[in-house]
């Protein structure tokens, strides 16, 4: 199979890669990169645990072909704390018992975060329905909820 | 009595790697010459193998080994029965049963492989319905039993028959409920690596229950325990799942690292994890209920039947729980009830939380709504009337006189908080349009822990190292509730030390001590009184150190605030550092082994009756529905939950696990259902089988009523299942409020509450 040359931008950091045509980014930031907070779930971009940020919107990386997103910036769970400083997100969802086996936790983080991105202020439905992709067995996402709007409402 | 760190809603220890993606969960391991592997698994729900042909799949670039049941020392598993077969030997009992699996150097040449192996089948007709399972003239499943019947318990308590002589008013129901998938987000793994450290194996996986792992490897490779070695840490959901499942792709990885010398993983995607993990019982019951026109219950017979699909798994513990509260929470002079279980040859059924009490819950607490409407008298009055006390003796005839029993507090706080009078009045009168609104509560009384079901008894290790930082270690584990917050909170409070001073290990079966298993929400009563004792002999330890130092007198000593205090004397005497250096210098152990066992319980298989558990928790959800009867569509406005605890050691845990265990249960009661077709699985993935989103969510409020309990680490008790019991009960009792339809199978979706029955979905074959 023909590889293809990709340039990435991933954490603020840029990579060049080479990957086959069907290569996902999950697999790309999962196998390749081992960047393994990013979560599967699913695969077929239903539960959310894979949702990172492209080019400034939360997409689910099991649909995403790394070979198409060439010179695109990528931010992943991993990628929010800076300088070992959390991001306020982060902290609200330790502060508000937003974890709890903590496996849709980076897909939620990350979703939050694009809504964040555009919306610095949402509603509590907007907040519902930019997390609605993300599935959560565990919380009951009532303290999830709380820690977003812990966020945003100051 | 105040505390310092117990009963505080403290952060999770474990949630900073959580929000950072630094915590590793089992498929984020890698490991050097990492083998994947690959289960082809079976094309009829029960066929016999003919023949298997790995020659081509073997001589596929990259493949490096294939195992089939042949290459298991011992191929039989089950922690109650051994009757599950690890990979199918000569006949398939399921649609997931294993036949071969292939390790290969990368997944994709594995799930290439394993369709390169031929199997010859003979296609057996199948039992998919426990009522047939159960009829004389019906095949038998497993050809060395004598019948299908995995279990049969029974409770006997009076006599029914002059009970219902004496009713004025008799009702007779039927109830059922579905498979239900635990669709914990995290799908099964499991990495085996050979020779690792002075182990044959390791296993690393997501695994609910090492030590249960461990007996399952050990056992199917048929060596020592000390030689299999259980590594357990990030667990990304688990609620009952992550038992048997695990345990056979333990074995299955094993064997295979040991034949190729190389570790194996071993991933199941979601749809393999749906197709082969066992699933919450479907019950059949039947109710029959007698009372006095004053809304006086004489007496109860109840039947249910369970199916147990393939294997027995845990259906004989199951259906024991199911038979010990299916009375509900209520006064009862006759009783008679009878719990089955069958095999099939549907899906396996075995542990998921609740554990055999949501079907009944949903049955007898739709039976007393029913009961009150035919009687004419509010629901809430007619349980009031009925419920337990104290010093009430239960339908297996325990008298509950060494705790307080908290029903009637639950309900009055659930009912204040929901305003359920006054909107069950509203909601009865006739509403116009097509929305109807109603409420509808349901309660339960829960014995904690494992009951008479099994021995009852956990390990801790408290150690103390050099510097004053503290390892803790205990063979339960953290499933995603908080246990490693609880426990640690409890070493801090006893030792009056910082969290922060405190690391609670990951569990290794070679070195934790073995604890049973974490379920049936008996983590904090039962490990968190080990962890309790160990650390108080720890600070026994300290006490008598610094009494004998100082000639104190040790009694007047204690530990606060990072520091020893003497009664009476705001005056610290040393330091929690300084008297380190004092042990250290010494050379005084500060490390302690705490074991505790559960108070004596009995229960008589034959009468029917005894002390089942040793004490109980109590609850009362209501549930307040908006139905669109033009459509069926059902919408959730409000659940309030109140739960008695004993104690809360950890309150914001402890509602991030009513909190979640609504949200499951609301799940449960209007959307979830494995659909199932002559064995076939139709829903193998979230967007077919669907579990309740952000979305779904209703207004939830969570109460916690606290009477501590004698037997409890400061009187706590448990959550993790009471929570999610009642919630599909709470939720049909509005529903037939709001539409004046009574519906008795769960789940309450659109179909049923439109037609009254469910659509049939045709199944394809390959699915
Ligand atoms: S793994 Fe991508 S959405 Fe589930
Ligand atoms: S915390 Fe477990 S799935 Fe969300």
């Amino acid at each position: 199979m023909k590889k293809i040359k990709i340039n990435l931008t991933i954490n603020g950091k840029k990579i060049t890669l080479k990957v086959n045509p069907q290569e996902r980014l999950i697999d790309t930031l999962r196998d390749r990169l081992k960047l393994t907070g990013t979560k599967e779930g699913c695969s077929i971009g239903e539960c959310g645990a894979c949702t990172v940020i492209l080019n400034g919107k939360a997409v689910a990386s099991c649909l995403v072909f790394t070979a198409q997103i060439d010179g695109s910036k990528i931010l992943t769970v991993e990628g929010l704390e800076v300088g070992g400083k959390l991001d306020p997100l982060q902290q609200a969802f330790l502060d508000h018992h937003a974890v709890q086996c903590g496996f849709c936790t980076p897909g939620m983080l990350m979703s939050a975060k694009a809504l964040l991105l555009k919306n610095p202020h949402p509603t509590r439905e907007e907040i519902k329905t930019a997390l609605e992709g993300n599935l959560c067995r565990c919380t009951g996402y009532e303290q999830i909820i709380e820690a977003i709007e812990s966020v945003t409402k100051d | 009595m105040v505390y310092d760190k117990v009963n505080k809603p403290i952060r999770r220890i474990d949630g900073y790697e959580k929000v950072t993606g630094k915590a590793k969960f089992a498929a984020d391991l890698f490991f050097p010459n990492l083998l994947y592997g690959k289960v082809l698994r079976s094309k009829y729900p029960h066929a016999q193998i003919i023949k298997i042909n790995l020659d081509k799949a073997l001589a596929y670039p990259g493949v490096k080994a294939i195992i089939t049941a042949k290459d298991i020392p011992n191929n039989k598993i089950g922690v109650i029965i051994q009757d599950q077969q690890v990979l199918a030997q000569d006949e398939v009992f399921f649609i997931g049963d294993g036949i071969a699996v292939v390790a290969a150097n990368t997944l994709e040449t594995a799930s290439k492989a394993i369709n390169l192996i031929e199997v010859e089948y003979k296609e057996l007709p199948g039992i998919f319905d426990p009522e047939e399972a159960a009829r004389k003239d019906s095949f038998l499943i497993h050809s060395d039993r004598q019948n299908n019947q995995v279990i049969h318990h029974r409770l006997r308590k009076g006599d029914t028959e002059k009970g219902f002589q004496d009713a004025e008013i008799i009702l007779e129901r039927e109830y059922s409920t579905p498979f239900v998938e635990h669709a914990y987000l995290e799908p099964e793994v499991v990495v085996a690596v050979p020779y690792e450290q002075n182990s044959l194996v390791t296993i690393y996986g997501s695994i609910q229950n090492p030590f249960a792992c461990r007996n399952a490897v050990a056992s199917a490779l048929k060596v020592s325990l000390n030689k299999v070695r259980v590594i357990q840490n990030h667990l990304g959901g688990s609620f009952g799942g992550k038992d048997e499942v695990i345990s056979s792709m333990s074995v299955r990885a094993a064997v295979l690292a040991l034949k190729t010398g190389q570790p194996v993983k071993l991933i199941n995607n979601r749809e393999e994890s749906i197709l082969e993990s066992y699933k919450r019982h479907p019950y059949k019951m039947k109710y029959k209920i007698g009372a006095t026109r004053e809304g006086k219950l004489v007496a109860m017979e109840i039947k249910c039947l369970a199916d147990s699909g393939a294997y027995a798994c845990q259906t004989p513990f199951v259906t024991w729980r199911s038979v010990v509260q299916a009375t509900g929470p209520y006064e009862l002079p006759h009783v008679k009830t009878d719990t089955y279980g069958y095999f099939t040859n549907n899906i396996y059924t075995g542990a998921m939380r609740g554990y055999g009490s949501p079907q009944i819950i949903f049955a007898n607490e739709s039976l007393m709504d029913e009961l009150a409407q035919e009687l004419k008298m509010n629901p809430l009055e007619l349980r009031l009337k009925n419920i337990y006390h104290n010093n009430s003796i239960t339908a297996s005839g325990q008298k509950l006189d060494n705790h307080t029993v908290s029903l009637e507090e639950v309900i009055n706080r659930a009912i204040k908080e929901s305003d359920y009078i006054n909107k069950y009045q509203e909601y009865n009168k006739i509403q116009s349009g097509d929305k109807k609104k109603g409420i509808g509560m349901a309660i339960s009384f829960r014995g904690c822990s494992l009951g008479a079901e099994a021995t009852d008894a956990a390990g801790a290790i408290v150690a103390v190292q050099r510097d004053g930082s503290v390892l803790i270690s205990t063979g339960l584990a953290e499933n995603g509730m908080g246990l490693k917050t609880v426990f640690s909170q409890i070493v801090a409070e006893e030792l009056g030390i910082e969290l922060n001073r405190i690391n609670y290990m990951e569990v290794d079966t070679s070195v934790s001590p073995e604890s049973g298993s974490t379920v049936a929400s008996r983590s904090t009563i039962l490990g968190g009184n080990a962890v309790k004792l160990a650390a108080q002999q720890v600070k026994d330890k300290i006490l008598a150190m610094i009494a004998a130092k100082y000639n104190l007198r040790k009694e007047n000593l204690y530990l606060k605030n990072e520091g020893i205090y003497e009664k009476f004397n705001p005056q610290k005497i040393i330091s929690y550092e300084e008297m380190i250096e004092v042990a250290n210098k010494e050379g005084i152990f500060l490390s302690a082994y705490g074991w505790y066992k559960a108070p004596d319980i009995f229960w008589d298989e034959e009468a029917g009756q005894g002390n089942p558990y040793f004490t109980y928790v109590y609850g009362c959800q209501v549930a307040e529905v908006e139905v669109d009867t033009a459509t069926g569509q059902i919408e959730i406005l409000k659940i309030t939950a109140a739960h008695e605890v004993g104690k809360s050691i950890n309150p914001a845990c402890l509602k991030g696990q009513i909190y979640g265990g609504v949200i499951m249960g609301l799940g449960y009661g209007i959307m979830e259902e494995v659909e199932t077709y002559q064995g076939y699985i139709r829903n193998t993935n979230f967007d077919e089988y669907l579990i309740p989103t952000i979305k779904d969510k209703p207004d939830l409020v969570a109460i916690i009523v606290e009477n501590p309990d004698p037997y409890g680490p400061y009187g706590a008790k448990s959550i993790g299942e009471p929570s999610l019991e009642l919630t599909a009960a709470a939720i049909a009792n509005a529903v037939a409020q709001a539409t004046g339809k009574r519906i008795r199978n769960l789940p309450l979706n659109l179909e049923r509450v439109l037609l009254g029955h469910a659509l049939s979905r045709e199944v394809n074959h390959d699915v």
